[in-house]
Order: structure tokens, then C-alpha cells, then sequence
């Protein structure tokens, strides 16, 4: 067992390093001074205290779409319609904070809570789609993000807009946005939440009841079923909470330092996001922080490139798209794992001769 | 508004919309026949949309540009075969891969060759043509319905027919559903269900390149950033609305036109935009409900006896 555990590590980084080298290859060929940007790529986050702050921040909103998808991914629902409940749970919280007189501690909270409840409205369509009409949860899961951006454009543009911007709502008020932990930064008090809900996520998934039929569903449908477990209910609460986290993150990130409007007239691909991070957490809600901050500091690095050199921001999707590639190919290395495992049985059998 | 609609431009608009969509449903279903969701169709026809406009300003010939594209998207399904075929990889997984290089590629590509990151306006490609049937463009009615659409709507419905009789009428089609049926049973009568799936992907491939290059080429007449929009998932739907068979996509893939034209001319009226901009994904959201709700009945009902 431990030595299939070293052999995921080597493979995830094997993974990274791989797709490094295909991004300095790619580096090479657009820029005019590749050692400059690829410098600023792997220590720009590193070189001032803002810097490394904006990986933080960043890291928040990956934690939670990545811990949601990682509960509904370890049930086998590959429901992807966390991109479009983080972008709900971002309207609903600005609809709470422009629309609703409520005192100043208290507004956010309604606000997150709302946000978290309209994204597990929202993820549960394709599960109760599913569930009702056998219709796939990937299709339709896919169709109704695209409803959730233009409904909140929708809603934006008629209900919150400010006409002096004309593309972003009123800004949200000093009462219900969220205040920042650290000065000069605008690292906000989501990330202790982005935490707990990375630990409470494994807690439910691994030390539950309900998160082992989730699981058990996902390693093995029929069997869970022939065990006596609702299927119906492990579609149902798997993609509930997946949304609901996935919303919530949407209502924190609006609320945070880091928007003063709902100016979301696009998706931010926070849903696309997560599937990388729950792939390189192995479904564990407790790695993601990690999967988290190794992508934030690759973005943050990117942008910072971007701004220091000619190698533009985009290279960031290259590396990432390489890197889920790698990681998920079962083969990869498959021969080097097969090494690994004669050796320690060839060692555990030494042992054994020896005693 | 309902004069627009009853008018040869609507007609012709319905087949603009539909012919990516189309394209793309074939190469959905090809790849499903075989066994495979080919989710990577979106990321496939956004590289495909620039290819278009890149090769064919190189080769100042849009059948040019179109035949490099077609080889081009064959070689990303070779790709995707690979890693799913060879390396183990998830399906769903590596295509979210490839949307995801995609998405980023395309932009550093139209940078390095246009120096522009919104759109291709600066590099001079060289659109498919409009084409005139002679004879039938002088008949009344008939002749304005028929004539003067782009070469790449002709030749997606001529895909429709093509496909259809590869998967049904030649051996090769035969070997691909049977791979997707049941791959061991393939396998048991000699059937290389590898080799098979590789070839399944690589035309997928080159189907949903033909779309990418209508989109560039055709639709619009130069590449914008993420203009793919999801037609690559629509696709899927309504592939899978239509059986996975050419004639049904074919079928869903015009319903969703006929949704994208009446929201393209719903746009006159006082209904909000974005409202309008829904309209295709609820259709398509709607009808794949709807189909599978019938097809759980009917399985019900064919279990029960």
C-alpha cells in the first residue's frame, strides 16, 4: 500500500515536471527573453509580500469548487455544474447585500448562507434530471451552466445595474462585504472557512456513514446497490452538498476584498478549475488546499509573467491541461510502478526468509 | 415578427446555425458509436476555428485551409485516442484537458500569428464561398431556399448521408458499432476494438474540424476568443437526444438552429437579450429530458414483459 502511495506522489510530480518543460518549450518559441519569463513564472509570487498574498487569495475560491466537485466526483456523479453554481451564489450574494437592509455582521452571513442554498438548488437540476428521466448529468449539467451566466446577466443588467458603469451592478455595501484579514492585503476571512470546509469535506466523505455510500456508490454502483443503499439518495445529497459548497464559495468570493461589484458577464471557470484540483487531491477533500495553492501560485506566477515579459497569461491552461493529462493517465509510468511493487516483494520476501 | 420568420433568410439563417452544430453531432456520434464521449469536440473545433483562419491565409485558399484543418483535427482525435486508448486516461478527464489547452493554446497561437488577443481581424484568411447551383437558382421559390448558402452547410449535409451509410453500409461502420455494442464480443470474432476506437476518434476528429472552420470561416469570417460557446457540449446533447445515429443528430441538430435562428431574430423584439441567449440551451436541456424520460419508459416497458 505504501509503496502505491510514493508511486502517486512520483506520478503527480513526474506529472508537474512534465508539464513544465512543455511550457518552457512553449515559452521559448513566443518569447524574445524566455529565461526572464520563466524566472518571473516559477518565483514571481515569491518576491514581495503581495505577491505571495495574491496566491491566498486565490487559493480561496479553488478550495471550495475543488471540495465540492471532489464530494460529488467520489460519488461518480461527474456533475459539472460548479461553474455555473459558483456564479449564482456570486449574483445571490450581491442580490442580499443590494437589496436587503440587514445589520452589518449579519448581512454577509444570509447573504453566503443564500448563495450556498441557490447553488445546491442548482447542481441538484441535473440530479434530479437524472433521477427522474435517466437524462445524463454531464449533458445536462453542461447546457445549464450557460442558463446560470445569462440568467445572472439577466439579473444584473435589470435589477442591480449601476448606470454610471453600465456593465457591473451598484457596489456592494461596506456592511456586507467581508473585511480583510492581513493589512495591505486582501486576503479575507474565506479562507478559514475554505479550511473548515476542506476538513469538514473529508470528515464526510471518509469518517460518515452517508459519505461511505457515497463512496462505495462510486467505486461500485451495483454492488452499493445490492448492499441495501439508496442510489437515489447518493445522487441527491452528493450533488445537494457539492452545489451548496460550490455556491458558497461563489457568495464569498463576491463578498470578498477583491470585487466591489457583481461584474460577472462571463464565466470565471472556477468549475473547470476544480476538476483539476479534486484530480490532483485524489478526490480528497483534505488535499485541496494543496492542489489549491500549487495552482494559485502557477496562476499567480503566470500573471505576474504576464505583466514582467511577453508571454502572455494563457500559457497558464497549457501547463494545467498537461498536468490533468498526466496525472489521470493510468499507464503512465505504469511500468515503473510494476518495478516497484516486484521489488517490495522481493524484499518482503527476503525479510521473511531472514526471520 | 412573424413575417421574418416565414422567409428564405430565416430558412437560411436556421442552416447557418445549424451546419457547426452539425458537423460536430456527426463527430459526437461517431465517437459514441464506438463507445467513446468525445467531450473534447469544444476544444477541438475552437483549435479548428483558428487552424481555418491561419492555413487558409497561408495558403490563400479556403479548400486549402479547410483540407489542413480536417488533418489537423484528425490529429487531435489521434490525440485523444492515444491518451485514452494507450496511456488509461479518463475520457472525460483528458477532454477537459484538451478544452482546457485549447482554450489557453488558441489565444497564445492568434497572439504569435496576429499579435492581437481579442480576435484574427489582422490576418487575412479566406472564407468558404457562398454557392450558386446553376439552373436552380432561377427557379422561383425553390431556388431561393435552396441556392446560396455556404459550401460548408452542402457539405454538412452531405456528411449527414455520408456517415450514415459508412456506420450502416460498409464493414468498417459495422466493426464500430460493434466495438461500441459490446467491445469483448467485438474483440472475440478478431475485431482490434484499439484499432477500431483510434479510427472512430481521428474522424470524429476531422467532422467536428469541419464545423471549427465554418465557425471562422463561414459563420464568421475570422476567429474570436472561446467562440466555440458550447456548441461542442450541445453537441453531445444532441447527439445523444438522436440515438447517437446521423439521422436523429441531424434531426436535434436542426431543432437547435431553428432555436438559435429564432433567438437571433427575437433580438428585435423588447425581450430581454440574455433571456434570448437561453433559448438554444433550455431547448436543448428541454428536449434531452425529453427524450431520455421516453427511452427510460420504453426500456420500463421492455424489462416488464
Amino acid at each position: 500500500m505504501n509503496s502505491m502511495r510514493k508511486f502517486e506522489v512520483l506520478r503527480t510530480v513526474m506529472a508537474i515536471l512534465i508539464a513544465l518543460l512543455i511550457s518552457f518549450v512553449v515559452i521559448f518559441f513566443v518569447s524574445e527573453d524566455p529565461f526572464n519569463a520563466i524566472k518571473w513564472l516559477l518565483t514571481g509570487p515569491l518576491t514581495s509580500k503581495r505577491n505571495f498574498f495574491n496566491v491566498v487569495e486565490a487559493m480561496i475560491p479553488l478550495i471550495f469548487t475543488g471540495t465540492g466537485v471532489c464530494i460529488m466526483f467520489a460519488a461518480n456523479q461527474i456533475n459539472l455544474a460548479s461553474e455555473g453554481a459558483f456564479h449564482l451564489g456570486g449574483l445571490v450574494a450581491a442580490v442580499v447585500a443590494l437589496k436587503m437592509t440587514l445589520p452589518a455582521g449579519v448581512s454577509p452571513v444570509v447573504g453566503i448562507f443564500l448563495a450556498a442554498c441557490a447553488g445546491a438548488l442548482f447542481t441538484a437540476i441535473p440530479a434530479i434530471m437524472k433521477i427522474k428521466t435517466s437524462a445524463d448529468e454531464l449533458v445536462s449539467s453542461l447546457m445549464i451552466n450557460y442558463l446560470a451566466l445569462y440568467f445572472s446577466t439577466f439579473i444584473m443588467k435589470y435589477f442591480l445595474m449601476d448606470p454610471a458603469i453600465g456593465s457591473a451592478s451598484y457596489p456592494i455595501p461596506e456592511a456586507s462585504t467581508l473585511p480583510t484579514l492581513i493589512s495591505r492585503t486582501r486576503v479575507h476571512p474565506g479562507i478559514i472557512v475554505a479550511l473548515a470546509v476542506a476538513v469538514l469535506g473529508y470528515v464526510f466523505l471518509y469518517k460518515t456513514r452517508i459519505g461511505y455510500q457515497l463512496r462505495l456508490t462510486g467505486e461500485n454502483q451495483k454492488f452499493a446497490e445490492y448492499s441495501g443503499i439508496s442510489i437515489v439518495s447518493v445522487i441527491l445529497i452528493s450533488q445537494l452538498l457539492g452545489g451548496f459548497i460550490a455556491g458558497m464559495g461563489g457568495g464569498i468570493e463576491l463578498l470578498s476584498p477583491i470585487y466591489d461589484r457583481f461584474s460577472w458577464t462571463s464565466l470565471l471557470g472556477y468549475g473547470w478549475d476544480a476538476i483539476i484540483i479534486c484530480t490532483l487531491a485524489k478526490k480528497n477533500p483534505l488535499y485541496t488546499p494543496l492542489s489549491a495553492f500549487f495552482l494559485a501560485y502557477l496562476r499567480t506566477g503566470a500573471s505576474i509573467m504576464a505583466r514582467y515579459s511577453d508571454v502572455s497569461l494563457e500559457i497558464v491552461q497549457i501547463i494545467q491541461g498537461v498536468i490533468i493529462l498526466f496525472i489521470v493517465a493510468q499507464q503512465f509510468l505504469s511500468r515503473y510502478k510494476h518495478k516497484m511493487i516486484a521489488q517490495e516483494a522481493k524484499s518482503a520476501l527476503k525479510d521473511e526468509e531472514v526471520a | 415578427m412573424l413575417s421574418t420568420i416565414f422567409t428564405a433568410d430565416f430558412f437560411a439563417a436556421i442552416l447557418r446555425a445549424t451546419t457547426p452544430i452539425l458537423f460536430a453531432t456527426l463527430a459526437a456520434a461517431i465517437a459514441a458509436k464506438s463507445g467513446i464521449i468525445n467531450m473534447a469536440l469544444e476544444g477541438m473545433m475552437l483549435f479548428a476555428a483558428l487552424f481555418g483562419v491561419i492555413f487558409s491565409s497561408l495558403t490563400q485558399s479556403w479548400a486549402g485551409g479547410l483540407l489542413i484543418t480536417m488533418a489537423l483535427g484528425g490529429l487531435l482525435g489521434l490525440i485523444l485516442a492515444f491518451f485514452v486508448l494507450n496511456l488509461k486516461t479518463d475520457e472525460i478527464l483528458a477532454a477537459i484537458a484538451i478544452n482546457l489547452v485549447a482554450t489557453g493554446g488558441t489565444v497564445l497561437l492568434m497572439l504569435a500569428f496576429s499579435g492581437d488577443r481579442g480576435t484574427s481581424i489582422s490576418i487575412q484568411s479566406v472564407p468558404a464561398p457562398k454557392l450558386d447551383i446553376p439552373f436552380l437558382q432561377d427557379v422561383p421559390v425553390l431556388g431561393s431556399l435552396l441556392c446560396g448558402h455556404n459550401v460548408m452547410t452542402y457539405l454538412a449535409l452531405i456528411a449527414v448521408v455520408v456517415v450514415h451509410i459508412f456506420l450502416y453500409k460498409t464493414p468498417l461502420g459495422l466493426k464500430i458499432r460493434a466495438v461500441g455494442e459490446n467491445k469483448n464480443a467485438a474483440e472475440s470474432v478478431g475485431i482490434s476494438s484499439r484499432r477500431i476506437q483510434y479510427i472512430a476518434l481521428i474522424l470524429s476528429g476531422i467532422l467536428v474540424a469541419m464545423g471549427g472552420f465554418f465557425m471562422s470561416g463561414g459563420y464568421m469570417s475570422m476567429f474570436t476568443k472561446d467562440m466555440a460557446a458550447g456548441r461542442g457540449y450541445i453537441a453531445l446533447a444532441a447527439s445523444s437526444m438522436g440515438a447517437n445515429t446521423p439521422i436523429g443528430g441531424f434531426l436535434v441538430a436542426v431543432l437547435f438552429g431553428i432555436a438559435q435562428a429564432f433567438a437571433n431574430v427575437m433580438q428585435l423584439s423588447t425581450i430581454p437579450y440574455e433571456l434570448i441567449q437561453m433559448v438554444p440551451y433550455l431547448t436543448t436541456l428541454i428536449g434531452l429530458g425529453i427524450y431520455s424520460y421516453s427511452r427510460m419508459k420504453k426500456r420500463q416497458k421492455a424489462g416488464g414483459k
